[in-house]
């Protein structure tokens, strides 16, 4: 038994009162994304060196390339990993699902039916069953970032406080919280179990350690989607500040 | 208070066809959508078929939509929609059987080849609260099968024969997670239950009555489940040097009980 | 007669289904029956519901499952829980109900948990169990403020894990029986279309819950009209206590259209606490030991006499006030009247007090049944649950109709089983299927007529206004006069330009039939019970009578009339009078014992 066609007569505002028309999320959302994504392919494929200084880009950390002796497209080696981190992240699925695919756009919003919607069943998108392996990844990634962090608080003459170094800072702080509520990492700490307190001997009933670290990061994981937002900017606009002391458009102000 | 007159526009029809029609209510305080079609059956048309129960939000039977958005009719305030025709319609991924009610009996069928729980031991348990606090959160569901209803793959790709949709794998999750259960159902998730058309869009959560995070607190964990067999070497190759903590069930329901 | 009415009345025509047991009701004390039923797998089992699976009355139980499992008092016992309930009954019960209840409980809670159903724990791990009104102590295991949900969704799933057939949104209209009046069959009709379907049994369990929706001010679902009990009587089943209508103290009044719905015995339970408009907690006044966790009826009268005597609030009830508990506790033990009160009346019971007044909950009156095999008088029909009776007596205890459906669902389906197994089947007279059909169709048939939604309102307000909490002679003869008035309209229902498709008009003409029917054994149970006592509250006999305490009214159909016999109370075995004989419970008693006298009250 088929359902009515119900687009027939007057058809409702899908509109509920007090809240935004559902296709400005996912518009903005693509648009964004969209504009990331030819600004990395810019900044990663047409630039050779993202050092100034002490500050390295957190486009060309760690430097891999240049210790391989490559010459051109020196961040290639390493931007790959941290890019299918958030390709394969659950929010971001989400996001583009919805706003670069339509699948769904909007909740209860009906969607083209030209290609035979497979879910996440086939290649590409049942390889973000591996987002647990770019997790690892990005975490080895995060720890030359929190390095980078350090040494942008270092300049030739020692110890300062710039403001690229604080905005390195926010950067590495933003994406330590991004990296560390991923869903994937919430399984492995503890989602994977079914009992927490099911152990043994005197500490039965008593909360694990592993526990401890799911309740953790289960918290945080709420946030997840502002984080990976947060930490979008962030290396973003780490990134362009690097850029343009290169190019010498702008001059980094000491604070103290 | 003032007699304000809000009008409801309701679908009436069946299988083969129907349209709009609007009645005029007049709005009384605190009203919800379906005390103002309580109204409409007893003053305009008594034949309208609504299905509902307790009109206390705890039976999930009121499910429709209402302009556009899948929701209760019994937690729906009509003071939401002020100045506004309210359109009421019945659920888009159900087959209509009159005016507002749907046929929901395929959830009543693919929740019975779920492996049902299986304990290691008969109850008492000693569970502690910390344990079960995650799965209590999906034993709030009352089945209304919004989250079935908005969740695109059912709605929009006739996806019944390929996935259970958001409610089930709430309730998969709520056995699979239960700190006393032995059954492993990774390959019944994969196979037969259909995680893998899942693309973890959210709509479920977002129009769940009882506010169950079924994407990020069922969905994505089973689907981490599934991984963790499927996708992860690594964890294959540890599984073989231990022993197995669940038993695995067979992807093909069993034809004889279900 | 229109076409689409005439092809089905050839009674050879209608669809025809054979189960050697048959249910009717899928709230909790049906699918236990149909669980126990079908154990063995050598009878089949058939589940008949109005409603959808996992819809019915019993997703509203909310406070807990009351059973004696010692998991934080540890003085608690069978022996104790029995005492609560007979005392609080005001000993109308049937003590041999109440002694398998009581023994049985406990072990039908932990099945659950067998089951997969997940109660909130102690520290220690175990089932934690809350204190509710009367109750000696904290006995109540439950999740949140959800219980009922978490009963009927286990039972629901382990049902349909099992050999049962359930046939979904039938409404069934009668009870078929051969010419010895036993029991033959269930004849409905699919509310989808309005087909007829005929079920052919060997015995009938009777699941269909209780008729608080005969009542304006309701905390009932749509579904509890009573049919059971009205198609059980009519093929002469017996009904008794009939007069005992529990109204729970804590409904909501504001805004008016969620009138009546159910407050939750948690609230007091978790420490709520009542107060009248000049901020006086009045429980005290009324009793001053149990307090706010006094049992329904002494609370709920005690909130209309502070409303008689002026001190009620704007919307005629008292101010309930958990707010002085923190905010996260209040929103983790009572989630669902959190969200209730936030959604429908835009009051957060956090952070301010809330109006509550009496609303219908319970009908402890029902099928008179034997307490071992739930069997009632017409050989082959079972009763359990709300529409049976015998154990909550005058007064239901909070958390025992959660354990009532349980023990008794069980008893009943196992009772059943035991009874299909040596039985034949019946024959089913045609004449009678062709009577049936025709008094089914009857209200699509004519043109004019009492419109049933209107009648059904009239009944609600009958009820409420004359054969409510309070009750006189003058009160219940005006009541039963109207009531008669509208039986005679109710034979002229219609339902205008309607299908047999999917018509809730139609619906309600049986649902408005069976209400009618039990309003007036209603009222005539309560005129016959000259005193008051537990719910059943008479002006004209404000005192308990010792010898109309010795009674149970027993009403049945004989030929069209309704008679009305006083049958004695059972009378209790020495071993279980004996507990009796002091004034303080079993276990209450025993702790007072270890502790040394004088430090009894907890």
């Amino acid at each position: 038994m088929a359902q009515p066609e119900q687009q027939v007569g007057n058809v409702p505002p899908r509109v509920p009162k007090g809240t935004r028309p559902y296709w400005v999320e996912p518009t903005v959302t693509a648009v964004v994304f969209g504009l990331f994504v030819l600004y990395s392919l810019w900044e990663t494929l047409f630039h050779h060196n993202g050092v100034y200084g002490n500050y390295i880009s957190p486009f060309f950390s760690p430097q891999l390339g240049r210790w391989l002796g490559m010459k051109d497209f020196i961040a290639i080696p390493v931007v790959w990993a941290p890019f299918l981190f958030r390709a394969t992240c659950y929010y971001y699925r989400k996001e583009y699902n919805r706003a670069w695919f339509w699948h769904p756009a909007g909740c209860a919003v009906s969607e083209p039916r030209a290609r035979k919607y497979t879910g996440e069943t086939r290649f590409p998108f049942s390889w973000a069953n591996l987002h647990r392996y770019f997790w690892y990844l990005a975490v080895i990634v995060l720890m030359f970032l929190w390095k980078d962090t350090i040494q942008a608080f270092i300049f030739p003459g020692g110890f300062a406080v710039n403001v690229g170094s604080l905005l390195f800072l926010l950067n590495a702080v933003l994406l330590t919280f991004y990296t560390f509520s991923c869903h994937a990492f919430r399984h492995i700490v503890g989602g994977r179990q079914n009992c927490y307190s099911c152990t043994l001997g005197p500490n039965a009933g008593k909360p694990t350690a592993s526990y401890r670290v799911w309740n953790l990061v289960s918290r945080w994981n709420l946030r997840h989607g502002a984080w990976a937002w947060a930490s979008l900017f962030s290396v973003w606009a780490v990134d362009v500040y690097v850029r343009l002391l290169i190019l010498h458009v702008i001059h980094d102000v000491r604070l103290f | 208070m003032s007699e304000e007159i809000i009008i409801l526009s309701v679908f009436r029809g069946d299988a083969d066809g129907g349209q709009e029609q609007e009645y005029r209510v007049p709005l009384e305080t605190g009203m919800v959508v379906l005390d103002a079609l309580h109204y409409v059956q007893t003053e305009y048309a008594p034949d309208l078929a609504v299905r509902w129960n307790c009109k206390a939000a705890h039976c999930g039977s009121c499910s429709a939509e209402i302009n556009g958005m899948p929701k209760l009719l019994c937690k729906t305030r009509l003071d939401d929609y002020v100045g506004q025709v309210i359109h009421v319609r019945p659920m888009h991924a159900f087959p209509l059987i009159k005016d507002l009610v749907t046929d929901v009996s395929w959830n009543y069928r693919v929740a019975k080849q779920i492996p049902a729980f299986q304990p290691s031991t008969p109850a008492p348990f000693v569970m502690y609260q910390r344990d079960v606090d995650r799965i209590q959160e999906f034993h709030q569901c009352i089945e209304c099968f919004l989250c079935q209803d908005t969740c695109h793959v059912l709605r929009e790709h006739e996806g019944q024969e390929r996935y259970f949709g958001p409610r089930m794998m709430a309730k998969i999750a709520e056995w699979d997670m239960h700190p006393m259960d032995t059954k492993d159902r990774t390959a019944f998730l994969k196979d037969v239950a259909g995680i893998p058309m899942c693309n973890v869009t959210r709509c479920c959560v977002e129009v769940c009555p009882e506010h169950i995070v079924i994407t990020d607190n069922a969905i994505i964990p089973l689907k981490e489940r599934v991984a963790d067999v499927y996708w992860d070497p690594i964890q294959a190759l540890f599984r073989r040097f231990r022993r197995p903590a669940k038993t695995p069930v067979p992807t093909e329901p069993s034809s004889a009980e279900g | 007669m229109p076409s689409y009415l005439a092809d089905q009345v050839n009674v050879e025509s209608i669809e025809q289904h054979k189960y050697d047991i048959i249910i009717v009701g899928a709230g909790g004390a049906g699918l236990r029956a149909a669980i126990a039923a079908s154990e063995g797998e050598q009878q089949t089992v058939a589940v008949v519901t109005k409603s959808l699976l996992g819809k019915a009355h019993t997703v509203m139980a909310e406070g807990g499952v009351a059973a004696s499992l010692a998991n934080v008092d540890s003085d608690d016992s069978w022996d104790t829980h029995f005492y609560d309930t007979m005392k609080s009954g005001h000993f109308i019960n049937d003590y041999r109900v109440a002694e398998v209840f009581a023994k049985e409980v406990p072990d039908r809670v932990l099945e659950l948990e067998t089951w997969g159903a997940v109660f909130d724990r102690t520290p220690a791990g175990k089932i934690m169990q809350r204190p509710f009104g009367a109750h000696s102590f904290r006995r109540l295991a439950h999740i949140g403020d959800r219980t009922g949900k978490e009963l009927i969704r286990t039972l629901q799933y382990k049902a349909i894990h099992q050999a049962v057939d359930v046939y979904q949104e039938v409404t069934s209209t009668a009870l078929l029986v051969d010419g010895q009046g036993q029991i033959a069959g269930v004849f409905g009709y699919y509310r989808e279309d309005g087909r007829f379907v005929l079920f052919r049994a060997k015995a009938v369990v009777l699941a269909t819950g209780g008729w608080g929706k005969a009542y304006k001010v309701t905390s009932n679902s749509w579904e509890s009209t009573g049919d059971g009990a009205a198609m059980a009587f009519r093929v002469g089943a017996e009904l008794m206590d009939m007069e005992m209508v529990q109204f729970h103290p804590t409904g909501m009044v504001w805004p008016p259209g969620v009138r009546g719905l159910l407050v939750t015995e948690g609230v007091r339970g978790e420490g709520g606490l009542l107060y009248n408009s000049q901020h006086e907690r009045f429980m005290l006044r009324y009793d001053p030991v149990l307090q706010e966790l006094s049992s329904r009826d002494v609370v709920a009268r005690s909130i209309y006499k502070e409303n008689q005597a002026g001190r009620g609030t704007p919307h005629g009830g008292a101010w309930l006030d958990i707010s002085y508990k923190p905010a996260e506790y209040v929103k983790a033990k009572l989630p669902g009247m959190y969200e209730q009160f936030r959604t429908l009346a835009d009051v957060d019971i956090t952070r301010e007090p809330f109006e509550v007044a009496p609303t219908t909950h319970y009908t402890m009156g029902g099928l008179r049944v034997q307490a071992d095999t739930c069997a009632t008088n017409v050989p082959g029909l079972f009763a359990a649950g709300e529409v049976a009776c015998g154990l909550h007596g005058a007064n239901r205890l909070g958390g025992n109709s959660l354990g009532d459906i349980l023990v008794f669902g069980r008893r009943a389906g196992m009772g059943a089983r035991e009874y299909a197994a040596q039985a034949e089947w019946k024959q089913i007279d045609p004449a009678t299927l062709e009577r049936e059909a025709a008094r089914v169709l009857a209200p699509l048939t004519r043109e004019e007529g009492e419109q049933p939604y209107r009648l059904q309102v009239e009944l609600q307000e009958t009820m409420t206004t004359y054969a409510g909490m309070v009750r006189s002679q003058e009160s219940l003869q005006t009541g039963l006069a109207r009531l008669q008035e509208l039986e005679e309209r109710a034979a002229r229902m219609a339902v205008k330009g309607g299908t047999r498709a999917y018509n809730p008009g139609w619906h309600t003409v049986f649902d408005v039939q069976s209400m009618l029917l039990l309003g007036m054994v209603i009222i005539r149970g309560a005129l016959a019970r000259q005193e008051s006592r537990g719910a059943h509250w008479r002006l004209d006999f404000p005192e308990e009578l010792p010898e109309v305490g010795a009674v149970n009214f027993v009403q049945r159909l004989s030929g069209d009339q309704i008679v009305i016999e006083p049958t004695p109370v059972p009378k209790m075995p020495a071993e279980l009078a004996r507990l009796f004989e002091h004034d303080r419970a079993p276990g209450v008693r025993r702790r007072a014992e270890r502790n040394g006298e004088g430090r009894a009250d907890r």
